[in-house]
């Protein structure tokens, strides 16, 4: 135990006099996930400083176009620019500004869309009614033909930057907008040509939809960008752990303090079990400081504060867990590697490419089937959804046993190779 | 490459044994199979009568390890890491404590104690060294080029220390490029080369038993010839 103890104080010793790795392992951390949170949280905000401005070009000048207008603006997530330098934006001008970035959205609507949408509706309307019996239909053969209305094309100018998923959830919205326009002006052609002004269609959806906000002690557990970020991100910054941890022991073989100590009667695990309480003990100091960021800071800068109410210690266990997973693969990697030009960009890919398997950056589902399976060996994926299962899902310990268990086995299993790669290593 | 080929020596209690070689000869390969660092793909070997093979763990308690590297924490400081090192022998307390105390004296570092090794000059690095391989007063002491780059006087403090611990009961077994200081310093020599012993005996023996050496330079020439040895 005491030979421990002087690994861990040794240890220590080492972090205090480098005052770089002490910025990476604490405050690099807290930047990260201030910056991340911030970050996100607006994509999530529909405040009215936070407006996306986008270009409208009316060529139709008519109810629809003007419906447009004005859903896009009651939407809130939008500002519709329709002049610029007081000139009406033509096709050309708003196309050129999108693609050169100026702006992220152009939307054209064609000319003559809404006295063509109403045309098409009479015709298609008045079709029914006759069919139906409920008019004189015109039999002579001087009847006029319906005159035949081309189908309309509303288009869409992405400037090529904008992300997949921000062009979907604009494109669904739009979509949504004209086909509520196509129908209100399906159900008035209806009216007029039915009721004379009598009969009223509800025109209120029938269908609707509401969020069912879980409740965790009869209080809504309204999941927000804080929820989901501040886990994620703290889990990623304890993963970086791996970059000082591989460095430490890539410098014990390099300045010969490891030969040392194998010459000494110590084993190598002790050595191990000492580094592991010494980086565990920053994991957590780690997870507490960001913890305390997301609560005590985050209302200050305009962010919801993370609500950790009664979780706090499922969550520790938790980020002691992945730091020990972390801490495995830092073991190995430190280990294996012969330089530090080696095991620093290896560790910072490696724990960017575990992140992005586990679901960091774009949650699991959402992922191709085959990197879904993927993402199930990843230690980050564990960590995360043991986060999210406490955090948000609001589980026992006994449900979260899986997930560490899994964790602490790939630190079993990474310093179990670590060690015997030594070994194998020193025999000749 | 490591590489030793029927190697057989009996290095008797008390002695100052020096291997001395060319370069790549298998000094330190042999150096580092004694202390336990590398393990030999066949032959045996033990200290002490104990077969290392079965007490590695005890054969680690009594010998003491001078690395040809400085193998010390640069950050740390002079006392910080012979606490440290010394706690890695099972030593403990105000025992610690005072070994520390009294070897940092004997060898005029007492002062710099608290001083970080990455202040310290080559010299000062290698008796740090030194300190750090016999705190818990080895039975056997091996010891990789302790003399490389140093001053004349850290050199003479190093030797005189190490004198004074042979004196005292240690038996020390050194590798050395400084065949003059060999020559001084050793009661017993082996020269080696290739992997193979060439020659062992007391310094006098192996002078006198060549023709026209004058010491042990000569001797040495004698053995390995004058081709240049680079090794890489």
């Amino acid at each position: 135990m005491y030979k421990i103890w002087m690994s861990v104080v040794k240890e220590f010793l080492l972090l205090k006099r480098d005052l770089g790795g002490l910025i990476i392992l604490f405050i690099m951390p807290l930047v990260l996930v201030i910056t991340v949170t911030l970050i996100q949280d607006s994509a999530f905000k529909t405040i009215s400083d936070n407006k996306i401005p986008i270009l409208l070009v009316d060529n139709d000048n008519g109810s629809v176009s003007k419906s447009v207008f004005e859903n896009l603006e009651k939407s809130n997530l939008f500002s519709v620019i329709t002049q610029i330098d007081n000139k009406p934006i033509t096709e050309e001008v708003a196309k050129e500004a999108v693609y050169k970035g100026k702006f992220q959205l152009a939307i054209i609507i064609p000319k003559n869309l809404s006295i063509d949408l109403q045309t098409k509706i009479d015709q298609n309307v008045q079709n029914i009614v006759s069919k139906m019996g409920l008019t004189e239909t015109d039999t002579s053969a001087q009847a006029e033909k319906p005159k035949v209305i081309k189908e309309k094309e509303v288009k869409l100018y992405f400037d090529p930057a904008v992300q997949m998923s921000f062009k979907n959830a604009v494109m669904s919205s739009i979509d949504k907008m004209i086909s509520q326009i196509e129908t209100k002006s399906i159900y008035t052609t209806f009216q007029n040509q039915l009721g004379e002004g009598n009969v009223q269609f509800e025109q209120k959806s029938f269908i609707t939809f509401k969020e069912i906000i879980p409740r965790i002690n009869n209080k809504d557990v309204l999941p927000n960008s804080v929820q989901h970020n501040v886990p994620a991100w703290t889990l990623f910054a304890i993963f970086f752990i791996v970059i000082p941890l591989s460095i430490n022991i890539v410098k014990e073989k390099s300045q010969g303090t490891f030969v040392r100590l194998l010459t000494n009667p110590v084993s190598n695990l002790i050595v191990i079990i000492g580094k592991t309480i010494t980086y565990s003990i920053i994991c957590m100091i780690q997870f507490y400081m960001m913890v305390a960021v997301a609560i005590f800071l985050f209302p200050h800068i305009g962010l919801p504060p993370l609500n950790i109410e009664g979780h706090l210690f499922l969550m520790s266990i938790v980020a002691l867990f992945s730091g020990f997973a972390a801490i495995g693969f830092g073991i190995l990697l430190g280990t294996v590697a012969t330089t530090q030009e080696q095991s620093a960009p290896f560790g910072a890919t490696s724990v960017l490419i575990l992140a992005a398997i586990g679901g960091v950056w774009v949650p699991v589902f959402a992922m191709p089937k085959i990197m879904q399976y993927i993402a199930k060996s990843s230690p980050m994926n564990w960590g995360l959804e043991a986060f999210y299962d406490v955090l948000l899902r609001n589980v026992s310990f006994v449900e979260i046993i899986p997930k560490i268990s899994l964790l602490f086995l790939f630190f079993i299993i990474t310093t179990s190779i670590a060690l015997f790669y030594d070994k194998k290593k020193r025999t000749v | 490459m490591y590489s030793l080929n029927a190697v057989s020596l009996d290095i008797n209690q008390g002695q100052i044994f020096g291997l001395l070689g060319p370069n790549g000869a298998g000094k330190t390969t042999l150096i580092s199979l004694l202390c336990g660092l590398i393990k030999p793909t066949s032959g045996h070997f033990s200290i002490d009568d104990l077969n290392y093979s079965n007490h590695a763990s005890k054969i680690k308690k009594i010998i003491g390890v001078v690395p040809q590297e400085y193998a010390l924490y640069p950050t740390l400081t002079a006392r910080e890491n012979l606490h440290y090192f010394g706690s890695m022998y099972g030593l403990k307390g105000n025992h610690l404590k005072d070994k520390v105390i009294e070897t940092l004296d004997l060898l005029g570092l007492l002062k710099f104690a608290d001083k970080r090794i990455d202040t310290f000059s080559g010299g000062m690095k290698r008796r740090v060294n030194l300190i750090a391989g016999i705190l818990h007063n080895p039975k056997v002491l091996f010891l990789d080029e302790p003399t490389v780059g140093v001053d004349v006087h850290s050199k003479n403090a190093i030797i005189d220390y190490l004198k004074f611990l042979n004196q005292n009961g240690t038996t020390i077994i050194y590798t050395s490029h400084h065949l003059a200081e060999a020559e001084d310093f050793c009661t017993n020599i082996a020269i080696l080369d290739q992997g193979q012993i060439y020659a062992k005996g007391t310094p006098k023996a192996l002078i006198d038993g060549t023709e026209n050496a004058r010491n042990l330079e000569d001797v040495f020439i004698s053995l390995t010839g004058k081709e240049l040895r680079d090794d890489v």
